[in-house]
């Protein structure tokens, strides 16, 4: 069997894949990085990539030389030289990796200690953003405390700026990541994590729970919004506006409803929110219903009349018997809930 | 003197023996079919996975399965198959007669496997285990897992002190059976991985088992050790879990080294390259591997000098890891190569495993272990080791010693099939879910959104889950074949191989020797075939040899014990068909019963007379 010729061919199939299949979306992606951190992780995951495929390289080309040289031929029942060993070679295959783990070693310690780096940048000093994130069973929230609001399952940075993340967890362990943009850290009830990032350009960067966390682990997703520092300002100022509650029309008979279903017990609108469900200030502005499906009409109202089909394990109570009246002026409330205009 | 040996039914026979060679053969069974269990479930994984928002699966259904594979991949099937090899082989390759502790040994076994079934048990009663094979807390606590997860805590308790007692059973009988002539420094790789290996699950099924006792009393007793609200710690767990949890791979990792450190030099007709080294390299990989137990932890906080120092001692692994690539390279380098069945997949093992390694180096980069932890890169990463590593160590092993153990040959047409289908599928499997952890998909998710880029590499993965499964599908077929078809073993050492356990006959006599052989040197079968007439020297004269009775005793301490551990579960059920305190306690009274019985009842076993030793010598043999 020509087992080399087999492996040979399957090599550049490997290289093809690795080229053409696509890097994966941006603003998703680890292999497409949108701010410093993420370029040093990738910088780095490169170097440690290319000492390894060296290393690759080498094991695998003497392994193939004895596909091809050391077959014994059938009726050979020579038997080949029996060496015990060789120090010389013994000796290099063990320098040689630990001066190629030595070149690893410096960045290992030095970007360590660059990540754990959370004090604020000293350019931007006292207004350096600083954001308190808490996991929950199956849902981001972002606490702007210096601001005075809260924000849930889309958080708003400035581009160009470090910003700090404090890291806590409500009920589970969670991960909280944004592949494009950097690092995950975890967060975990009873323990505060540090963490920060940083987006070179304005855009909406996806993020992710990397941790097991019960059934609809898979669809604890969250956006993370980078704008300039403008229109974050303005954001900001948005958020922090008190809440008109509407008097007449059909937005009041919304409002009434999110009132009378107590959803208002767990939605805050405006100010700093409470623990039990996502903030609704900004809700017109959602990409998504429950993190991961698109925001039509359809798809909320699916989501308030059964979420446990949508999202398996959340803990928002179900509607499935409120009025299709009820219902249509609760989401044309929910649709007035915009701050950015 | 005790009297001799009594004929029994085939089946009482196997329920009480105590024969290292049916264990080992047990163990091959019942690993079996928790591999194809998991594998199976393995399976419907990636069919849910191989389109974007599947229904295939539910999420719950999903956590049930990705805990079970895991779980079972480590504790009921990748360690019953290497105590496969490692109880039939061990004392053949020492020129023993046995084990030091038969009784011991059957215990492990029954132990083993009550804990086994108890783990499985779950699903009849409220769903598996579901927190992932971690069990991190407080997914695993009272308040987000179910009763399924008592069948975690338990079943792997109950099972873990028959590994346990059977490690140290090795231990011993590596310290103190082998053969005279054979000193430490002469024992074949695969002894002398078994025995570091041993000495791992040693350190570290005790944290294990402490851990679970805590966790088991968060749940069933209701104490606080890791419910934070409560003053507990979770990160507490993780520790406890890693300290075991980083040995395990270690521990199942190197008697597959050890495997393929027989097969490469067999097949290349030359002696094992570095032997020394490989010996040292296999002690500092081992002890490295309990210094480490924190990385996978890097992204819990734990600060940047804590991260630091974890992450260059999980480099330094690489170094005795490349020692010992590089020596079985070399021992291919010049040899007389036969591409068998077992010859491919042992080295193949070879380029594969440092795939794995040089991943498992990437992995080490505590900062850049933030992109790749709790990714798919990691998935792909120890995939490569288990699969590429110990599932091609343990077929390896199963090609090279099955005709020994059965008799006959298996069927080597089917057999390199079997192996292409099967590497071509892993690396298709697995290959992929590295860039699919780059692109930003966590694992342990059960689903993925359409048009993220993940759909392509999700596809490809799966189709090479396909090709795994009908590897798999041929080698049952082969075994089933050949049992029929194919070509039987009489002589003693079909593969012209180097070590003890092919100077014994085929099949084996109960007592393996009749006469135990003196050692002169490293592989001593082969030092006989070159410098000697190709058998071994006896060491002793032909004389009555003592074997002891089997024992139904075994069985039943393992019963008492699975009733104890199904007990203790039943606390957590809702509507408990009898008091748990009845089962717990009967359970324990059972086990304690049986223990003080097998104490005081006196068993001396017997004699296989002369004459029987002599007939069998005549038969054939050396």
């Amino acid at each position: 069997m020509k087992l080399w010729k087999t492996a040979w061919r399957f090599l550049p199939l490997s290289l093809l894949l690795f080229l053409t299949g696509c890097m994966g979306e941006t603003n998703l992606t680890a292999l497409d990085p949108k701010g410093p951190q993420s370029q040093w992780l990738f910088d780095n995951m490169l170097l440690s990539l290319y000492i390894m495929a060296l290393v690759t390289i080498v094991v695998f080309a003497i392994f193939f030389i004895i596909l091809a040289k050391y077959r014994r031929t059938p009726g050979d029942d020579t038997i080949p030289k029996q060496v015990h060993g060789n120090t010389a070679l013994e000796i290099t295959w063990t320098v040689i990796p630990i001066i190629l783990l030595t070149i690893l070693a410096v960045p290992t310690i030095t970007g360590q200690f660059m990540l754990a780096d959370t004090e604020p940048d000293p350019e931007i000093g006292e207004d350096t953003v600083y954001i308190k994130v808490t996991g929950h069973q199956f849902w981001w929230q972002f606490d702007y405390e210096d601001e005075g609001f809260t924000a849930g399952q889309e958080v708003y940075i400035p581009v160009g700026e470090k910003v700090i993340f404090e890291l806590h967890a409500q009920d589970v362990q969670h991960s909280f990541w944004v592949p494009a943009l950097g690092g995950k850290l975890d967060t975990i009830p009873g323990i505060t994590n540090h963490m920060w990032l940083e987006a070179d350009e304005p855009g909406v960067f996806k993020g992710k729970c990397a941790e097991l966390c019960g059934p609809a682990h898979a669809l604890m997703d969250f956006k993370l919004v980078a704008l300039e520092r403008d229109d974050y300002d303005a954001w900001v100022a948005g958020m922090q506006e008190e809440v008109d509650v509407p008097t007449e029309g059909v937005l009041a008979e919304g409002r009434a409803v999110f009132e009378a279903n107590g959803c208002i017990g767990c939605h805050a609108i405006g100010g700093m929110g409470t623990a039990a469900g996502p903030a609704l200030s900004d809700y017109a502005n959602r990409e998504v219903v429950a993190g991961y499906l698109e925001n039509t009409d359809e798809n909320l109202e699916a989501w308030i009349r059964d979420p446990e089909s949508l999202k398996q394990g959340n803990n928002m109570p179900a509607f499935p018997d409120m009025s299709d009246a009820d219902m249509e002026a609760l989401i044309a409330y929910l649709r007035s809930l915009d701050v950015q205009n | 003197m005790a009297a001799q040996k009594q004929e029994k039914s085939v089946i009482w026979d196997w329920l009480t023996t105590v024969d290292h060679k049916k264990l080992g053969i047990m163990y091959l069974i019942a690993g079996t079919l928790f591999f194809v269990k998991a594998g199976v479930m393995a399976l419907f994984m990636r069919i849910q996975l191989m389109y974007p928002e599947m229904n295939f699966l539910s999420g719950q259904t999903f956590n049930e399965f990705i805990t079970m594979h895991g779980t079972i991949m480590l504790f009921l099937a990748a360690t019953p198959l290497l105590f496969a090899f490692m109880n039939y082989v061990i004392p053949l390759q020492i020129g023993a007669r046995d084990v030091a502790f038969p009784f011991v040994n059957a215990l492990g076994f029954w132990i083993f496997f009550a804990g086994g079934l108890l783990l499985s048990l779950s699903w009849f009663f409220g769903g598996g285990p579901d927190a992932g094979w971690t069990a991190y807390v407080p997914l695993s606590s009272r308040d987000y897992a179910g009763v399924g997860l008592d069948f975690y805590v338990l079943g792997l308790q109950v099972s873990g002190i028959g590994t346990l007692i059977s490690a140290i059973n090795f231990l011993v009988t590596i310290i103190n059976m082998r053969a005279p002539g054979m000193t430490m420094m002469r024992l074949p790789l695969f002894v002398w991985t078994s025995f570091i290996s041993s000495t791992l699950i040693l350190f570290a099924f005790t944290p294990l088992a402490a851990g679970l006792a805590l966790l088991m009393l968060d749940r069933i007793f209701g104490a606080q050790f890791f419910i934070p609200s409560m003053g507990g710690n979770t990160v507490l767990w993780q520790h406890i879990f890693w300290i075991f949890g980083h040995p395990e791979v270690y521990i199942l990792v190197l008697p597959a080294f050890g495997i393929i450190s027989e097969v490469i030099p067999a097949f290349s007709r030359k002696r094992l390259f570095g032997y020394t080294a490989m010996v040292f390299a296999t002690m500092i990989i081992a002890f490295l591997g309990f210094m480490v137990w924190a990385h996978h932890m890097f992204t819990v906080g734990m600060g940047p000098v804590a991260n630091s120092i974890f992450a260059i001692a999980t480099m330094t692994i690489a170094v005795p890891t490349g020692i010992k690539i590089f020596n079985w390279l070399f021992t291919m380098w010049g040899g007389k190569i036969t591409f068998n069945t077992a010859m491919l997949f042992a080295s193949s093992f070879v380029p594969t495993f440092v795939l794995g390694g040089v991943t498992g180096v990437m992995l080490a980069m505590a900062p850049v272990d933030y992109l790749y932890h709790d990714t798919y890169f990691v998935v792909a990463h120890f995939h490569y080791i288990i699969v590429g590593g110990i599932v091609l160590a343990l077929f390896a092993g199963l090609f090279y010693w099955y005709p020994k153990m059965f008799g006959h040959m298996l069927n080597e047409t089917l057999g390199k099939l079997f192996f292409w289908i099967f590497y071509i599928g892993f690396h298709l499997t697995f290959f992929v879910q590295h860039l699919l952890g780059l692109m930003g998909m966590p694992r342990r998710v059960y689903t993925y959104l359409g048009d993220q880029g993940l759909d392509t590499f999700n596809f490809i993965s799966t189709i090479g889950t396909f090709f795994m499964s009908a590897g798999v599908i041929l080698l049952v077929i082969n075994v089933i074949y050949s049992a029929f078809k194919g070509e039987r073993v009489t002589v003693a050492d079909p593969w012209d191989a180097r070590t003890l356990e092919w100077a014994v006959p085929t099949p084996v006599p109960e007592y393996n020797f009749a006469q135990t052989p003196q050692v002169r040197s490293l592989d001593p079968l082969f030092y006989e075939k070159i410098h000697g007439d190709g058998t071994m020297k006896p060491a002793e004269p032909i004389q009555p040899i003592h074997m002891p009775n089997g024992s139904i005793l075994p069985l039943i301490i393992s019963i008492g014990l699975f009733f104890a551990g199904l007990g203790f579960i039943m606390m957590n059920m809702d509507n408990p068909i009898i008091n748990p305190w009845i089962v717990a306690i009967g359970g324990l009274v059972i086990t304690f019963g049986s223990m003080f019985v097998r104490s005081v009842k006196e068993d001396h076993g017997y004699y296989v007379p002369v004459e029987q030793v002599k007939a069998d010598l005549k038969k054939g043999g050396n």
